[in-house]
C-alpha cells in the first residue's frame, strides 16, 4: 500500500470527521429543541415531538437516507450527495439526542426547576442556569456514546455513493487485493476516532461531577 | 412578642378552592397574614399546609377564590405570577438548593436574573445574608460540602437575597438530624425578631409558642382553627386539633 492509497483513505477518512461534526453539531442544536419542546408541558408540542422521535428511532438510518436522498428528489428536492446526508444525518441524530436530552432534563429533580420558580426565575434562566448544567452531567454517557455510534454510522453514507471512509476502504481494497492490510489500517483510524471521545467522556464526567463530591 | 407594627394585609386568600383532579385540597380558605406577622400552619399529614403556601407562591394553581399579595391580585399570567414570586422567598424541607452551583453562586444567581442587579452589588448582598446566617465561611464551598443543617441554612440566605416582603416555610427542619434543627429554627427565630413577615409550617411547638402571632390548624383542606399560640396550646376548641396536639406533644 503506498502513498496515493494512504492519501485517499485520509481523505475518506476527513469527510467521516466533517460527517460526524456536522451531525453533531446540527444534531446537537435540533436535539435541544426536541428536548426542550418534549418538556415543555405544551401538550402539542409534546406530542409532535413524540411522533418526531418515534418515527426517527424506529426506522433505520439507512432508508432515512435513501428517502432524503432519493425519495426527496421525486418531488422535486434535488440533493447533493453529502447535503442530503448532513440532513439525513441532521434529522436523525435529532431524534436521538432529543431523546436522550429529554430523559436527562427529567431526571433533574423537581424541587429544582420548583426553587428555581419561586426564586421568581423565568423559563429561559430556568432551563440555562439550573436545569440544563444537570441535565447535561446526567446525560454526559449516553450522548457519548451516541456521537461513537454516529460516528461509525457515517459509514452509512456510502449507500449514497459518498466516499467516506469505509468507501475507500472498500476501494482501495479492490485496487490493491490486500483486503486485510486496508481493514486494519482503517479500522484503526476509526479506533482512533472514537477511543479519544470515550476517554474524553469519561474525563469530563469526572470533572463535572467533582464539585457535589 | 407580636410586632405586627400595621394591621394591613401583606397576603390575604378569600374563599380558596384547589383540587388535584378530584381531590379536594383545599376548601374554601380564608387567611389573611398581616405585615411582620408571623404564622405557624399547623395540622395532620396530607391536611393541605403545603398546598395552601405553595398556592400563595403560584407554584399551585387554584381553581376558585382570590389571593392577593403586596396588593397585586394572583392570576396566571407570567407577569404577575414573577412579580408575587419577587416578593415572596419560599424555603423548602428538602432544601433545593443547585448543587452544581457554589454556596455564594447560589444566592446570586436570581438578584442577577430577576432584579438586575450587578455581580458586585449581588456578592455583597450575598455575603451580608451568609454572614447573617452564620455560614460566611463557607461561600465558596458546594451544597454536597456542607451539613443538612448549613444547606437550610444557605437555603434562607438565598432567599433572603432577593429582599422579600415575606418568607414561606415548608417544613424547613423535618429532613433534618435532630441536632441540627436548633441552627434553622435560630435563624428563622431571629429573622422573626428583625419584623419579617413568615408563614412556616412546621411541627415544631417551641417556636410557635416563641414567634407565632397566630397558629393555624388544618385538616382536610379546611382551616378549623386560628388563635394565638398561648389560647390554642392551652386551649384549642376543635377536636381535632386537640387529638392533633396530643398526638405531636406524646412524640416531643
Ligand atoms: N400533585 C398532587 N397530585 C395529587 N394530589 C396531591 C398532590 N399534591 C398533594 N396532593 C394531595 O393533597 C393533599 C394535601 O397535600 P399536602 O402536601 O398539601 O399536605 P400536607 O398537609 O402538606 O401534608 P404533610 O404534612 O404530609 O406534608 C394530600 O392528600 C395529598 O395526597
Ligand atoms: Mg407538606
Amino acid at each position: 500500500m503506498g502513498l496515493p492509497e494512504y492519501l485517499f483513505l485520509l481523505q475518506g477518512l476527513k469527510w467521516t470527521v466533517l460527517l460526524s461534526c456536522i451531525g453533531f453539531v446540527g444534531g446537537g442544536i435540533a436535539g435541544l429543541m426536541v428536548a426542550l419542546a418534549r418538556t415543555s408541558g405544551l401538550p402539542v408540542l409534546e406530542r409532535a415531538t413524540s411522533g418526531y422521535i418515534g418515527l426517527f428511532q424506529g426506522t433505520p438510518l439507512l432508508m432515512q437516507l435513501f428517502v432524503v436522498y432519493y425519495g426527496l428528489s421525486l418531488v422535486g428536492l434535488q440533493f447533493e450527495a453529502w447535503q442530503a446526508v448532513a440532513i439525513g444525518f441532521t434529522l436523525n441524530a435529532s431524534a436521538f439526542l432529543g431523546d436522550i436530552w429529554r430523559g436527562s432534563i427529567e431526571a433533574v429533580p423537581r424541587g429544582q426547576t420548583e426553587a428555581a420558580r419561586a426564586l421568581s426565575l423565568g423559563y429561559v434562566s430556568r432551563m440555562r442556569d439550573v436545569v440544563l448544567p444537570q441535565a447535561l452531567r446526567i446525560s454526559l454517557p449516553a450522548t457519548i456514546g451516541f456521537l461513537v455510534q454516529l460516528i461509525k454510522g457515517t459509514s452509512l453514507a456510502s449507500i449514497v455513493g459518498f466516499t467516506e471512509l469505509a468507501r475507500a476502504d472498500n476501494i482501495v481494497s479492490n485496487q490493491i487485493f490486500k483486503p486485510l492490510l486496508v481493514f486494519g489500517v482503517v479500522g484503526a483510524m476509526y479506533f482512533a476516532l472514537c477511543w479519544p471521545l470515550s476517554l474524553f467522556g469519561s474525563w469530563l464526567e469526572r470533572r463535572l461531577a467533582a464539585p457535589t463530591r | 412578642m407580636s410586632q405586627a407594627s400595621s394591621s394591613e394585609a401583606l397576603i390575604t386568600m378569600s374563599g380558596v378552592d384547589k383540587w388535584y383532579g378530584d381531590f379536594h385540597a383545599l376548601k374554601g380558605v380564608d387567611l389573611e397574614v398581616r405585615r411582620g406577622e408571623k404564622i405557624v400552619l399547623c395540622g395532620p399529614s396530607g391536611s393541605g399546609k403545603s398546598t395552601l403556601i405553595r398556592c400563595i407562591n403560584h407554584l399551585e394553581t387554584i381553581q376558585k377564590g382570590r389571593i392577593v399579595v403586596d396588593g397585586i391580585a394572583l392570576d396566571d399570567s407570567a407577569r404577575v405570577v414573577d412579580a408575587v414570586r419577587r416578593e415572596v422567598g419560599m424555603v423548602f424541607q428538602s432544601f433545593n438548593l443547585f448543587p452544581h452551583m457554589t454556596v455564594l453562586e447560589n444566592c446570586t444567581l436570581a438578584p442577577m436574573r430577576v432584579r438586575k442587579v450587578s455581580p458586585a452589588d449581588a456578592k455583597a448582598t450575598a455575603r451580608k445574608y451568609l454572614e447573617k446566617v452564620r455560614i460566611g465561611e463557607q461561600a465558596n464551598k458546594y451544597p454536597a460540602q456542607l451539613s443538612g443543617g448549613q444547606q437550610q441554612r444557605v437555603a434562607i440566605a438565598r432567599a433572603l437575597c432577593m429582599e422579600p416582603k415575606a418568607m414561606l416555610f415548608d417544613e424547613p427542619t423535618s429532613a433534618l438530624d435532630p441536632e441540627m434543627v436548633k441552627e434553622v429554627l435560630d435563624t428563622m427565630i431571629g429573622l422573626a425578631r428583625e419584623g419579617m413577615t413568615m408563614v412556616c409550617v412546621t411541627h415544631e411547638m417551641g417556636f410557635a409558642r416563641q414567634v407565632a402571632d397566630r397558629v393555624v390548624f388544618m385538616a382536610d383542606g379546611e382551616i378549623l382553627e386560628a388563635a394565638e399560640p398561648e389560647t390554642f396550646f392551652k386551649n384549642p376548641q376543635n377536636p381535632r386539633a386537640r387529638t392533633f396536639l396530643g398526638e405531636i406533644l406524646a412524640h416531643h
